[in-house]
């Protein structure tokens, strides 16, 4: 899909969902070395490890697909 | 961001952390960039208002839906799900995919045939001026209500869950709003939507799975709702033979007829915050496929929403309450479910994105009213009723600057609904006086070629101000919701859905005996507007997997089986 100029519309998408994920994925490492006080229902389960870790590898996936002069629209 | 910090709320609902906040800001950056990026895409009228019809069945489609899934969606359904149990789902479901996909194949060969750039235009077509005015005119005054209504949910939950000031929400969001459209127009406005969709997905999405996993699975959930006295609320329609059996006091003849044939065909076929968005598809067979794509991301949309309002009946601690009881007794209401539910399962990063989700989905919802209002204000009232002259720039200029108006309007707005003791009735409300009629009027334009110029604005009209009339009717005397709504135990919900198919039903009743005494347009003057005097481009020469029917068809089965599912 051709956006403005030669810029996919997905490729907005995968840098949101690489900066986010990888965000999302640092802070879910520091909080397990640093465990809070008062911690959320099934803080065991460390979610924003793992979601942040699918959102960056997904995000990453689309950027490479859609990044400038792969002459994808 | 300072005046932000300083009008911090102590009682606010949770705590962002440094990289929450950076994920919000992030966010805010994206959408303001895409605009800016988009900016020298939108100096023609076709490519500020119809985003140049370039756009392929998946962004149309994935747009077409995004402008639908704003804050009354998100945080109204989610709350209408913990008070009427999984019934909410039928808004998705019998309340949706139908009509979607009767947009897909029925429909939409007419609004892109015609190559009008919107519903009223395509009632100028087939019907006149004065169709197009009245319809343009009701349209412009809903959607900046609609808005008003979105800036207002949006500003609310901010200011209960992070404790920003409502003030401080209300202008942010809205100025982001009303530069990236004035700045990119409809294109803009879409590309930012499917960003947007994706977003709320990322967002949301983990709710339902950490609570499902909270809740022991669904049996589990069903086991907790159970205990709780409230057997009703999962199942879908095994309830609905009697008013009083179950939470929402309706029957299903209210659900299929009101909601499922008049009020969602009405939204899904006519509203044109949501057709726009399929109008800018680059040919025929993308506008088709665009709504099958958008029905099935609709069908799984209850996932995120209608799922967790009913996990948080099974694992909230605490009651949720009607929002002016809450706002008196320092309570929660129902509106704050996915906050809530928020609150609970995210930690730092997740809970920044989770706000994130919920602020894409007020400015989606807020974006879409506001391009949509723009187009029929500048072709349809702008231009037909005032400058009828001007040229191509005049009007992408007025574009631009209707956009900025629309959303102070919609500021003004957001001020006016936070007197209503519920958004969600409020909006039911709205559509049934308008929308309802307007799907009778279009229905019969394209599908009837006797209708008359005469007949389709006089049954819209009557449709409209029958609608009016009857809600004021109960309101002044709640006893006659005995006769609207069939029975003394409907309740809002179930009064709107028998509003709406009353006044679809005089609509279509005014316009057939008005059409049948007054003179139709020739045949040479229908073509390209009316079924039966239109050629539809044929598509066998696509496999047919490529096929629109083909995915209207899978889409109806996995339909029929949710429905039987949760039966």
């Amino acid at each position: 899909m051709k956006t403005g100029g030669s810029l996919s519309i997905w490729l907005f998408i995968g840098i949101s969902l690489l900066v986010n994920g990888v965000l999302i994925f640092g802070a879910g490492v520091y909080e397990y070395f640093h465990p809070p006080v008062e911690q959320v229902v099934l803080y065991p389960l460390h979610a924003n490890i793992w979601w942040g870790a699918i959102l960056a590898l997904i995000g990453a996936g689309y950027c490479i697909r859609f990044a400038p002069g792969k002459g994808r629209v | 961001m300072t005046m932000m910090l300083a009008s911090v709320d102590a009682s606010r609902l949770v705590h962002l952390s440094t990289v929450d906040l950076v994920i919000i800001v992030f966010y805010f950056a994206l959408v303001l960039a895409i605009g800016f990026y988009l900016k020298g895409r939108s100096n023609t009228g076709e490519d500020f208002f119809m985003a140049g019809r370039e756009m392929t069945a998946w962004i149309a489609g994935l747009s077409f839906l995004s402008a639908n899934l704003g804050s009354l969606e998100l945080m109204g359904w989610a709350g209408a799900a913990y008070q009427y149990g999984i019934l909410a789902a039928h808004w998705y479901w019998i309340g949706a995919i139908p009509a979607m996909l009767f947009l897909a194949l029925v429909m939409m060969p007419f609004y892109y045939i015609s190559k009008t750039h919107s519903v009223p235009g395509y009632l100028k077509l087939r019907f006149g001026e004065s169709s197009r005015a009245l319809s343009s005119i009701s349209f412009a005054f809903m959607t900046v209500l609609m808005s008003g209504i979105n800036m207002y949910s949006m500003a609310l939950v901010l200011k209960i869950v992070l404790g920003w000031n409502i003030n401080f929400s209300i202008i942010v969001s809205s100025a982001t709003v009303a530069i990236y459209v004035s700045l990119g127009g409809l294109r803009s406005a879409i590309f930012n939507e499917v960003l947007q969709f994706i977003l709320i997905w990322a967002g949301a999405l983990l709710i339902p799975i950490l609570g499902l996993i909270d809740a022991g699975g669904w049996g589990g959930l069903k086991a907790r709702i159970m205990t709780n006295g409230k057997a009703e609320y999962t199942h879908l329609w095994s309830t609905l033979g009697n008013f009083s059996d179950n939470p929402m006091g309706i029957h299903w003849t209210g659900i299929v007829f009101g909601l499922g044939a008049i009020i969602s065909f009405g939204y899904w076929t006519t509203d044109f915050l949501v057709v726009q968005r399929v109008l800018s598809a680059k040919d025929l067979r993308a506008a088709k496929m665009a709504p099958i794509i958008g029905a099935g991301f609709k069908m799984m949309v209850p996932f995120i929403v209608i799922l967790p309002g009913l996990l948080a009946l099974a694992v909230l601690p605490m009651k949720l309450m009607p929002e002016a009881q809450a706002l008196s007794t320092g309570g929660h209401s129902y509106n704050e479910v996915l906050p809530l539910m928020l609150a609970r399962y995210c930690g730092p990063g997740l809970l920044g994105l989770g706000i994130t989700a919920l602020i894409a989905g007020f400015m989606s919802g807020m974006a879409g009213n506001v391009s949509a209002f723009t187009t029929v204000w500048t072709y349809d009232i702008y231009r037909a009723l005032i400058k009828k002259d001007g040229t191509d720039e005049h009007y992408v200029s007025m574009g631009r600057w209707s956009t900025v108006v629309g959303v102070a309007i919609s500021i003004g707005t957001a001020y006016l609904v936070m007197d209503f003791k519920s958004i969600m009735d409020y909006v039911q409300a709205l559509f049934s006086f308008f929308i309802a009629p307007l799907f009778g009027t279009v229905i019969l334009g394209m599908l009837w070629k006797r209708a008359t110029p005469t007949g389709g604005f006089l049954g819209l009209l009557a449709g409209t101000l029958s609608s009016i009339g009857m809600w004021a009717w109960v309101k002044v005397d709640p006893a006659a919701l005995r006769y609207v709504a069939l029975s003394p135990h409907a309740r809002d919900m179930a009064e709107n859905m028998y509003r709406a198919l009353w006044s679809w039903l005089v609509c279509v009743l005014v316009t057939v005996v008005v059409s049948m005494v007054t003179t139709p347009k020739p045949e040479s003057e229908l073509k390209g507007l009316v079924y039966g005097v239109t050629e539809i481009p044929s598509e066998s020469f696509v496999p047919v997997y490529q096929r629109p029917w083909f995915w209207a068809v899978v889409v109806s089965v996995f339909f029929v089986i949710v429905n039987v599912v949760f039966w």
